[in-house]
């Protein structure tokens, strides 16, 4: 399913002192199978753009359509179409509530009032796909798990609504080295072998590097820029000029450049810039 | 002459109520004035259980730890500890209690009872150290999470403390507001010679501490500086923790057969390394 996001804008306490635009006419459009990076200072404007795109909140004007369909239009079924997206928000297990893992996760398709066989498949699914092993967690408190694994059992019961569309914000903020790697590894299978459309908003350039084929930056409640990260990268002063880094990798890639050393200008990925650095030695290891 | 004992764990052993095993074992560390030391740790490994016994938010079950010379299992020590001690905590929102920003700063020296007419050029002062002045009347909610944690340093800051103990203080942070909370801390350290504790899981920020003490298992399992330290990338990966970037870089690097320098944790470092090893040829 593809989301088009037409001239939204939005603004909080409309007619109050407290008047505030939070977005400003953006438009994009997200494809089936895409996975999008949101990229922003903090205030930029992500968040709430974010709680847009599954209907939570309503641009004051402009339209988000979901294969082609307005999601505020008034003939339309917006809970179904919102069921299609699933929003994980920041720091998600702090919404965890239920006695076991199974239970928490079963939440949103009991609601459903699906079949319980149906139920248990979908639980079972949800927890392998964001690897947590069955047998092991499901009769467990979710309190009793480590920072990481709550993480994950909150993004299960996300994913137990089976939406075609997955959108995090922050998903890897405040864990470890290790819990971060096994979220993002779960979004690298979720997009390659369940051909999820994923949307992620995060702070880390890297994760973006990893994983995104397009980046959005937000900037002041506008659209700055979207691009692939080959071309938001190689940007350096864009990135400057909106508060964010670039990837080490990319730093690199810059200051070798500047160096004198003969390397393209859009290398961002750690792997791709090793393999030049060799070559680079191996060639003048010849001479 | 050396400096200081600041925090010494003599051997300290804690175990949680009811815990199968302890959180920490044996751990032995000396602290000394003017450091500036990080702890690394994957969650669970034990490091926060260790920061809270440096300010006697817990005891050790076995063996001692001494802050600035005071003796945490002594009751009667507890409150030259805190003072001695302070501590700031991971997320920006709990550990502001006042409605006024210049309050927050001045709500640990009412309890120690220090007089109004010292207390305000404290408070102005511990703000003008972190560059929060201008937000001396503000309401702390306005603020940003890295503004709110420099707000929380200074109200530690006001008890002038000998030594700022920051357990994960910048993991809910965006990439600014990280930044400018450890240039705040690193700047004190630097200047007013305060002895920082710097509790993370972010390799580049450890990079830049004087020493850095792993903790695994509850065991101190490493110690030495970053350039000690990193290079033991594969060590490091066991503990699933991560080396700064460059470091790992460089050590794929090194496996491919280069002859660069295995502790590089800079990007200018590795220009350096590279322009030393493949030196471009001029002229052609």
């Amino acid at each position: 399913m593809s989301i088009e996001v037409r001239h939204l804008s939005h603004v909080y306490g409309e007619g109050s002192a407290i008047r505030t635009v939070a977005l400003e006419d953006i438009s994009f459009t997200v494809r089936e199978g895409e996975f999008v990076g949101i990229v922003g200072h903090t205030g930029s404007g992500k968040s709430t753009l974010v709680q847009h795109l599954n209907g939570l909140l309503k641009p004051t004007s402009g339209q988000v359509l979901v294969d082609g369909e307005d999601l505020n239009g008034e003939k339309v079924n917006r809970r179904a179409l919102r069921q299609r997206i699933g929003l994980v928000f920041q720091y998600p297990e702090y919404q965890l509530f239920e006695e076991t893992v199974a239970k928490d996760i079963a939440f949103g398709p009991k609601n459903q009032k699906l079949e319980a066989a149906e139920i248990d498949r979908r639980v079972r699914k949800a927890m392998e796909s964001v690897r947590l092993d069955y047998d092991t967690y499901a009769e467990k408190s979710p309190f009793e798990l480590s920072g990481g694994q709550m993480r994950r059992a909150a993004i299960a019961g996300v994913l137990a609504m089976e939406p075609e569309v997955l959108i995090l914000d922050e998903p890897t903020a405040g864990l470890d080295p290790r819990g971060q790697d096994r979220i993002l590894s779960m979004l690298e299978d979720l997009r390659e072998k369940e051909h999820k459309t994923i949307l992620m908003v995060s702070h880390s350039m890297e994760d973006m590097a990893r994983l995104a084929d397009r980046l959005l930056v937000i900037s002041g409640g506008k659209l700055a820029a979207d691009g692939s990260p080959r071309e938001i990268f190689s940007d350096p002063a864009l990135m400057t000029s909106v508060g964010l880094d670039v990837p080490e990798a990319a730093k690199l890639c810059m200051a070798l450049r500047a160096a004198g050393y003969d390397l393209p200008e859009d290398l961002y990925k750690p792997e791709e810039l090793r393999e030049r650095i060799l070559a680079i030695w191996k060639e003048g290891a010849a001479c | 002459m050396e400096a200081q004992l600041r925090i010494s764990a003599e051997d300290i052993s804690y175990t949680y109520e009811e815990a199968p095993s302890p959180a920490l074992s044996h751990v032995r560390a000396e602290i000394r004035e003017g450091e500036f030391v990080a702890v690394l740790g994957h969650n669970g490994s034990g490091k926060s259980t260790l920061a809270k016994l440096m300010n006697a938010l817990y005891i050790p079950t076995e063996g001692r730890m001494l802050v600035c010379g005071f003796d945490t299992a002594d009751e009667a020590n507890v409150w030259e500890v805190r003072r001695r001690a302070g501590m700031i905590f991971q997320n920006p929102d709990n550990q502001i209690v006042a409605t006024v920003v210049k309050e927050d700063v001045a709500f640990g020296l009412e309890n120690l009872g220090v007089p109004t007419d010292e207390m305000i050029p404290r408070v102005e002062s511990a703000l003008a150290a972190v560059r929060m002045s201008k937000y001396a009347d503000s309401a702390p909610h306005m603020l940003s999470g890295g503004q709110k944690q420099r707000v929380a340093v200074a109200g530690i800051l006001a008890m002038e403390p000998s030594v700022l103990i920051a357990d994960e203080a910048t993991a809910m942070l965006d990439p600014s507001g990280r930044k400018e909370v450890l240039e705040t801390v690193k700047a004190l350290n630097r200047t007013k010679g305060i002895t920082v504790v710097w509790i993370t899981h972010f390799m580049e920020e450890a990079a830049q501490a004087d020493r850095i003490i792993v903790i695994n298992g509850g065991e101190a399992v490493l110690e030495g500086t970053p350039r000690e330290v990193f290079p033991e990338a594969d060590k490091m990966r066991e503990m699933h923790l991560d080396v700064p970037r460059m470091t790992g870089l460089a050590a794929e690097l090194r496996a491919a057969g280069m002859p660069i320098r295995a502790d590089v944790l800079t990007v200018e470092e590795m220009v350096e390394e590279v322009k030393r090893v493949c030196p471009l040829k001029s002229g052609t």
